[in-house]
């Protein structure tokens, strides 16, 4: 049974995303592999587009799921709801953990991350887990999907098939911006004028092998996407208020501009030893460093408890 | 006298190239099929794409010279519910493998891909223009339909059960003109099941000394090598081998428990891993009991008028004659 419990307060309260956090760590060492760098530089990200600017299309009766195996699945959401597409899908225990914090599916489920035929796969799957909007992980991708269904979603609204025109959010790596596919994508969003897609950049300044800067450098990246007709917005991406300010900027047209925001990120955020452009980008923390990861996080007051409970009282 | 040729081709129709019997057919689907929407790379007036541009402009998307974007939009249109035709160069188009790998073969995007330009019956392009590795690449991904029409009918029939399909599709269209084949009227009543292929001659097909298995442009000169073959006395079974995957493994087994010498595929494609690598991986499942003569391309083509380059390439009916005359013995 897990002892770890969600925090009742607004996903984007300073509690709750210590608590994404600790979630990211703890399924990343219960893996023994995946990407803790990447995943904690996504928390405030994505916890301002899901308190206030995200329609879950839940069921009337939608009860959160907080124990055994249920969880809400694809069908269970209206057609009309908003859709994120994890591009930079080695981030994706972020968003496992925020899906678990709303009540989608138990946080007792998160140790079982990257196991075998299990649904939370190591990167996002659709078929194995029908809440992720796209397959991704091969970077450059989820951009390119993200503009087909803002286009389907469109084509859908304006033919009256749904009566509300979902947003389209997209989040993609600093890194992954090197792929080619990337600036064909938007090239394309103005043309046809996907005023409902929202790409948001975690410009976190690492990857594999190196700074950003020095592996490929994006700079001047605003004056690009600006060169490219998008609507952008720079903001402190770990500060929850100036990401809702933005992503309430974007104004959701059917036609209209697309917009991206740029949140500049720490790799690693939130955990002093993580912090690093590259040390954490694609190495799971042992159970000593995940202690001093959740000490750091949580001071002496453990208020969440553990999703691995056993892995607690060892220490 | 008649000839073998004259038994499985209607002169009486025109023939067409099947690039424009897909512009052609999906242009009229587009008026009683709302959820189709198309995508081109800049290319609709060779896709033939332009008649559902011109008459659904809403629903047409021309993405510019950028088919790996073009994929994996399609992919995302497919997921919000519609059935998109995404078109362009077959070389170009599987040439994007990594967007079809993930945006489309693995997320189970419900995209039909089509590959115009097949093979180097295109002619005087040359070589960069000439899909010839996409049946072997296409093939080798999980969940991915592969079909490859041998005429106007084929073309409309496999657009047509595609409609009910829901999954991945790949269709290798022809540049040239195809001629159209004759069916039984046993196969039009049954119409296009997948993964069964039409015999041309059903009558002969336990009686034949050697199968023919055809495919696209290589039909054609493929039936001309079946009629020399029969003036010499040698009785062939001629096949429109239009499924490439999935492949009519029941057919091929058939012909390898039958009382034939050689098993001959002839395609506009490599010869590895094409519907002749298909072929011998079911041969050899089992266990083959008859030799397997693959005739496909097996260099880089180049420029030359189609004849001369169809000529050049082995695929004319005297050639292809010969080759299974040689290997006959």
């Amino acid at each position: 049974m897990s002892g770890f419990t969600w925090p009742k307060e607004n996903i984007s309260s300073e509690k709750s995303r210590k608590a994404l956090r600790q979630a990211i760590l703890e399924q990343i060492c219960a893996a023994g592999s995946g990407h803790p760098g990447g995943s904690l530089s996504l928390v405030e990200i994505l916890s301002s587009i899901f308190d206030g600017n995200f329609e879950h299309g839940l069921p009337k009766n939608f009860v959160p799921k907080t124990e055994g195996k249920s969880r809400i699945n694809r069908a269970d959401l209206s057609l009309d709801r908003d859709r994120i597409v994890l591009s930079k899908g080695h981030g994706v225990p972020a968003l496992y953990s925020a899906l678990s914090f709303l009540g989608y599916f138990p946080a007792a489920e998160l140790a079982h991350l990257r196991q075998l035929g299990h649904f939370l796969q190591g990167h996002p799957d659709r078929n194995h887990y029908d809440l992720m909007e796209a397959s991704t992980g091969s970077l450059g991708q989820g951009g390119s999907v993200a503009l087909g269904i803002a286009l389907g979603e469109r084509l859908a609204f304006e033919s009256k098939k749904i009566s509300r025109l979902p947003r389209v959010y997209c989040l993609l790596g600093d890194g992954e911006m090197q792929e080619g596919q990337v600036w064909e994508m938007f090239m394309a969003a103005p043309k046809f004028q996907t005023g409902n897609l929202i790409c948001v950049v975690d410009y976190n300044k690492g990857q594999i092998d190196g700074p950003v800067k020095e592996i490929m450098d994006l700079e001047p990246l605003a004056d690009k996407l600006r060169a490219f007709r998008w609507n952008v917005h720079e903001v402190d991406g770990h500060d929850v208020n100036a990401l809702k300010g933005a992503l309430a900027k974007c104004r959701i047209e059917a036609r209209g501009t697309p917009h991206a925001i740029i949140a500049h990120t720490l790799k690693g955020k939130g955990i002093s030893f993580m912090e690093h452009p590259t040390q954490w980008h694609g190495a799971a923390p042992k159970r000593e460093q995940l202690e001093d990861a959740i000490k750091e996080l949580d001071g002496t007051n453990n208020s969440c408890g553990r999703i691995l409970g056993a892995l607690a009282s060892k220490t | 006298m008649s000839t073998l040729k004259d038994k499985l081709i209607d002169s009486t129709l025109k023939p067409k190239a099947s690039r424009n019997s897909f512009g052609d057919h999906v242009a009229e689907l587009g008026g009683t099929h709302p959820e189709i929407v198309v995508l081109d790379a800049d290319l609709s007036k060779s896709t033939q794409t332009q008649h559902f541009a011109k008459k659904f402009p809403e629903r047409f998307f021309n993405m510019g010279i950028a088919e790996a974007n073009m994929i994996s939009t399609a992919a995302g249109l497919a997921m919000s519910g519609y059935i998109p035709f995404a078109a362009s160069f077959a070389a170009f188009i599987t040439g994007r493998y990594d967007q079809i790998r993930m945006s489309v073969a693995a997320s189970k995007a419900n995209v039909r891909l089509v590959g115009t330009h097949a093979g180097v019956g295109i002619g005087e392009d040359g070589h960069s223009q000439m899909g010839l590795e996409d049946l072997t690449l296409m093939r080798s991904l999980p969940n991915m339909t592969v079909f490859q029409p041998g005429d106007d009918w084929d073309t409309k029939a496999f657009i047509d059960w595609s409609m009910k399909h829901d999954g991945p599709i790949y269709m290798r269209l022809t540049r040239q003109n195809l001629p159209n084949l004759k069916r039984s009227e046993g196969y039009l009543k049954a119409g296009l099941r997948p993964g069964v292929w039409s015999i041309l001659n059903e009558e002969d097909l336990d009686s034949a000394d050697v199968a023919l298995l055809l495919t696209g442009g290589a039909v054609e000169p493929g039936i001309e090598a079946a009629s020399i073959l029969a003036s010499k006395g040698i009785k062939p079974v001629v096949i429109n081998a239009n499924w490439i995957k999935p492949l009519d493994e029941t057919l091929v087994n058939r012909l390898n428990d039958g009382r034939l010498k050689l098993i001959a595929t002839v395609e506009d494609h490599f010869s590895v891993g094409g519907l002749g690598g298909a072929v011998a991986e079911v041969l050899t499942q089992r266990g083959a009991s008859k030799p397997l003569e693959r005739i496909g391309v097996t260099a880089f083509g180049q420029s030359g008028t189609p004849e001369a380059n169809y000529e050049h390439y082995g695929f004319t009916g005297a050639k292809i004659a010969e080759r299974i005359l040689r290997r006959l013995g």
